[in-house]
């Protein structure tokens, strides 16, 4: 649906997005996740039309859109801030868009009033934006942008200004809304459970690149940089020697002695130290099967409450940290020195 | 308003030296304007308290009218101009970098470091027979004979933007600093070209800001006299002038008195329609 291609683009010596290439398939939610500063909104832009890449295309519906202005994009963006036009009523907001494009007014006038419909806001068409709460706010903007029928909808961080509770609600509402137009959403956000919640697909960025591009099962089961591992979710980071390679298997140890083994397929060949992640909720008490990816002992130091969950901290004899997830109230109590786990594959080699 | 509604005796206190130079230098004075207005004079030019309307009949006297549409004409003219050039520099300042934007706040307000009549005189250097723009084309040989540029309407004109075109610059400024930049961003994304943000966006957000530049630019230059009388040689006279004159040479000061109340009233009326404009400057009540 809409393409990127090779996209570099700097502000004087300062490379915000370094080559990134891609691809958002029809009716696909697509999240740039990455902290700020990343290139993450830059790429947006790119795309929105606002900035003019150094190196690369934009193509939408194959067709070369690169030095098309934005006003000439069959694409519309919701902006973080919501950018709502603070001189016009909620329906003249909606309007604008198509006004713009010459829609007749009567058939102006159903359109508007079904997109406020769409998102619940009918009866404030007369109110202006100051008169609404942050919600319904951000609902006027995704009406804009939605009543112009664009064939991708670009969201900038919608849903940072608002409230905790308020944003789960409007995070279920969104992708319900992109279910029932079918339309491509691209999303930009640095929060990573949102990411999870909403997307098809995650592109995980940092500093001007796409570290990795997947489900949002496959990249917080199989994270393939230690930047992604630590980005979506907790993760133990673990640096592991290789002690012996086998046909099928090899046996690992880290430098606190705790012993790993990995399948030969996942160590590349040659390597003599990898890091490996563990998520916390797969670190768990005892010894394990013989297949057991990783073994180890070490005391609980602290239990952290999480309501349905604790979070243990453990260290190990040598002074190394491990995070833990257990069901609340089970597992060792603080203090006590035990054999903790990571079932096989569950423990992840990471690319760097 | 709902700010100082329960101001108490500390807020009345500290209003009170202000209050005091209100009444002072605004009240009384405009209240001794409107009593002079409606009292008679001797052969001397000495009040005579004695109510007439014969000033503000005398107002209305064709020479006067027309003395008046031709200041509110040159005023308007001000305006337009002081509007056409200050908005395109106080949208550019408005929208620079900060670090660029106090130099070129203060490029803006430099002209006031000198005295104003000093600068009219610089005018007048610039533009006489024998001034420096004539000598120069003279010696290019462009022209044979000094253009006429001092004491002609264009020259007053010339004068009255020139004095007043930092008072359109600033409160527009002052708008185009605060339009957030997402807006011309998401009217371009909603399909607007560069002339239907103008129109549809900036021009409405704006407009505070240029409804003050207006009044702060057609108010004055509809009564200044000083540019009239240096750079249009008192040959075209503008009610500034009328009304200087029958205080000063004249010394008629009931009648100039009326033209100035009836010029109070003009300016009542031009307030009370931008007001009234949609998102005009002057208290709101939303």
């Amino acid at each position: 649906m809409i393409e990127a291609r090779n996209i570099t683009k700097r502000f004087g010596d300062f490379v915000a997005v370094r080559d990134v290439s891609l691809a958002v398939a029809p009716g696909e939610f697509l999240t740039l996740l990455g902290p700020s500063g990343c290139g993450k909104t830059t790429l947006l832009r790119v795309l929105a039309g606002f900035e003019r890449p150094d190196e690369g295309a934009v193509l939408l519906e194959g067709k070369e859109i690169t030095d098309l202005p934005p006003y000439r994009r069959n694409l519309n963006q919701v902006f973080q801030s919501y950018a709502l036009f603070p001189h016009l009523s909620v329906e003249d907001n909606v309007a604008f868009g198509l006004k713009m494009r010459g829609t007749p007014a009567a058939d102006r006038e159903r359109r508007v009033h079904s997109a406020l419909d769409g998102v619940a806001l009918k009866g404030f068409e007369h109110r202006k934006p100051d008169q609404l709460s942050g919600g319904q706010r951000q609902r006027v903007a995704l009406a804009r942008a939605l009543v112009c029928e664009p064939k991708v909808l670009l969201l900038d961080e919608p849903l940072s200004a608002l409230d905790a509770k308020l944003r789960k609600a409007m995070q279920i509402e969104l992708k319900q809304l992109q279910r029932r137009t079918g339309l491509s959403f691209v999303f930009v956000t640095h929060d990573q459970q949102e990411a999870l919640t909403l997307s098809d697909r995650i592109a995980i960025m940092n500093a001007g690149r796409i570290e990795q591009m997947g489900t949002p099962e496959e990249i917080y089961r199989r994270p393939r940089t230690a930047f992604a591992a630590d980005f979506i979710g907790q993760a133990n980071l673990i640096v592991l020697r290789v002690e012996a390679r086998a046909a099928d298997l090899v046996r690992l140890r880290s430098a606190e002695g705790w012993s790993a083994k990995l399948p030969a397929g996942e160590v590349p060949a040659g390597a003599n130290e990898i890091t490996a992640s563990a998520r916390p909720e797969n670190v768990r008490p005892g010894s394990g099967d013989a297949g057991a990816a990783l073994t180890l002992a070490a005391r609980v130091e602290t239990r952290v409450f999480e309501g349905a969950s604790d979070r243990l901290i453990l260290v190990s004899t040598g002074g190394a940290r491990l995070q833990a997830m257990v069901a609340a109230g089970s597992g060792p109590e603080t203090g006590v020195e035990a054999e903790w786990y990571v079932p096989a594959g569950k423990l992840v080699a990471l690319a760097r | 308003m709902k700010i100082g509604s329960r101001a108490g005796l500390a807020g009345w206190l500290l209003l009170l030296p202000l209050i005091l130079w209100f009444v002072a230098f605004v009240v009384v004075p405009t209240a001794i304007l409107i009593g002079c207005a409606f009292c008679d004079r001797d052969d001397l030019g000495r009040i005579v308290y004695h109510f007439t309307w014969e000033n503000f009949r005398r107002t209305v006297d064709p020479v006067y009218v027309t003395i008046f549409i031709r200041s509110i004409a040159c005023a308007g003219l001000t305006t337009v101009i002081c509007l056409a050039a200050g908005f395109p520099a106080a949208w550019f300042i408005g929208r620079a970098k900060p670090s660029v934007r106090s130099t070129l706040l203060l490029l803006v307000m430099v002209p006031f470091w000198t005295s104003f009549l000093i600068r009219t005189y610089a005018w007048m250097t610039l533009l006489k027979q024998e001034g420096l723009i004539n000598g120069l084309l003279e010696y290019l040989k462009i022209i044979r004979s000094p253009l006429p540029m001092l004491y002609t309407p264009g020259a007053i004109v010339l004068g009255l933007v020139y004095a007043y075109l930092p008072f359109m610059i600033l409160p527009i400024y002052a708008s185009a600093e605060k339009l957030d930049g997402s807006l011309i961003e998401a009217a371009h994304d909603l399909g607007a070209g560069p002339l239907r943000v103008f129109s549809s966006v900036i021009v409405p957000l704006t407009l505070p800001g240029i409804a003050a530049g207006v009044l702060m630019v057609f108010v004055p230059a509809i009564g200044m006299f000083a540019v009239t009388d240096l750079m249009g040689g008192a040959r075209v006279p503008l009610i500034g002038n009328v009304i200087q004159n029958q205080f000063m040479q004249a010394r008629d000061w009931p009648f100039g008195a009326a033209l100035g109340v009836v010029f109070l009233l003009l300016f009542a009326i031009v307030y009370w329609i931008l007001q009234r404009a949609p998102g005009a400057a002057g208290p709101h009540h939303d």
